[in-house]
């Protein structure tokens, strides 16, 4: 069933934000409304609102976000690695909409600077969401190359056309930033496996080399696995790599459909 | 399990479209769908009212029309068309995508207002044919 609203624990204390004031001199000054929550404590989630000196500040929603840890606020958690969006591990809900903070320019962004976790997922920490289940998923559609006959004595070869058929899809970094988009996923995250691990199904299947492409499509047989994809597209329109989950998605439907004629 | 207890305390973090999550067109067509898939099954509920006065009599039957004619029921006849005409183009837009077609988000969003603006104009033609 849809779930509207926040359970008790997780609601936002409003009157609980603190504000961490820019120094005087600064001219061109940007507020970052960020989500807390500190497990230690036992209080509900807050906002904290930080004025940052844009001056002094890179160009990048993660240049912000690691001044303030650096300079205001240590306590302040988040994930990042990269810096230039090919890890994933900064995902986060920027402006209302999920993408990587590393690849977010806060002039892109109109207004405060809002930044909340992945929406729907268990917070271990601030903007730390915990991925174990979306791991499990993805663990769940063997993303590996399966294939029974004999290896080869070499790499096992693709024609350049097959390969250019994985186009789109291995770029995928698995930040959850589609997932953790749809609704679809909101309400059955624990039943639908939701498009970031459909994509890497469908990767798979789409893989000339691998052999196991009745198994996984039999593995997503399935009125939750696979079908609780309505085509809402929100997948498609947040991924940060500007790849298409939902139609991995269509073209995996359409397997299902092409195997029974 | 340690692990469990940390899992029961541990906040849901925001995601209601609108407050924490911005509508977008992709979302916000989805939900109309939904939406106008269920004001056609309850709009059927009039349709057989319809069909229900006009097999008692005459007397009911007037009673009907003249509910029907009235604002009201003309505002309901109004909502129940464009629900049909939108469910109808979108459900079309939707056997595009079951054939892997327009799926590129600028294709997404142009299908999304074809849809919008077909539904409105049939709607409206509809509208205009019926007072002619």
């Amino acid at each position: 069933m849809a779930q509207l609203t926040l359970p008790k624990n997780s609601k936002i204390d409003r009157a609980a934000g603190k504000t961490y004031k820019a120094p005087p001199e600064a001219k061109r000054v940007r507020v970052f409304r960020v989500y807390r929550h500190d497990p230690d404590s036992g209080a509900n989630p807050r906002i904290d609102s930080y004025e940052v000196d844009m001056d002094r500040c890179g160009p990048m929603v993660l240049d912000a976000l690691i001044k303030i840890k650096n300079e205001v606020d240590p306590t302040l958690t988040f994930r990042r690695s990269c810096r230039e969006g090919i890890c994933g591990s900064c995902a986060m809900n920027i402006d209302g909409t999920n993408t990587l903070a590393c690849t977010k320019t806060c002039s892109q962004v109109k207004g405060d600077v809002k930044i909340y976790p992945l929406p729907h997922m268990l917070v271990v920490k601030d903007l730390v969401p915990d991925l174990t289940h979306f791991y499990g998923q993805l663990a769940a559609v063997e993303p590996w190359l399966k294939a029974d006959s004999p290896p080869p004595s070499r790499e096992r070869l693709q024609s350049p056309q097959d390969r250019a058929r994985l186009d789109g899809l291995y770029e995928c970094i698995l930040c959850a930033c589609c997932s953790t988009s749809c609704p679809s996923y909101w309400w059955n995250p624990d039943r639908y496996l939701g498009p970031a691990v459909l994509l890497q199904a469908y990767r798979w299947i789409a893989d000339s080399r691998d052999e196991a492409a009745g198994d996984r499509l039999d593995a997503l047989e399935d009125p939750f696995k696979l079908y609780r994809c309505h085509t809402i597209m929100n997948c498609t329109r947040t991924c940060p790599k500007g790849l298409n989950p939902g139609k991995a998605i269509a073209e995996i439907k359409k397997l299902m459909v092409k195997r029974q004629t | 399990m340690a692990a469990k207890t940390a899992d029961a305390q541990r906040p849901l973090s925001p995601f209601m479209l609108g407050q924490y999550y911005r509508f977008q067109l992709t979302s916000l067509l989805s939900i109309t769908h939904r939406i106008t898939g269920v004001i056609l099954s309850v709009g059927t509920v009039f349709l057989a009212a319809w069909l229900l006065s006009a097999a008692t009599g005459p007397a009911s039957y007037g009673g009907f029309v003249r509910f029907a004619r009235g604002w009201f029921g003309q505002l309901l006849l109004f909502g129940w068309s464009w629900a049909l005409f939108y469910h109808l183009c979108n459900g079309i837009r939707h056997m595009l995508w079951d054939t892997v077609h327009a799926f590129e988000l600028k294709d997404v969003y142009l299908g999304g207002w074809i849809v919008v603006a077909a539904s409105l104009l049939l709607t409206a033609g509809i509208w205009v044919l019926a007072y002619l």
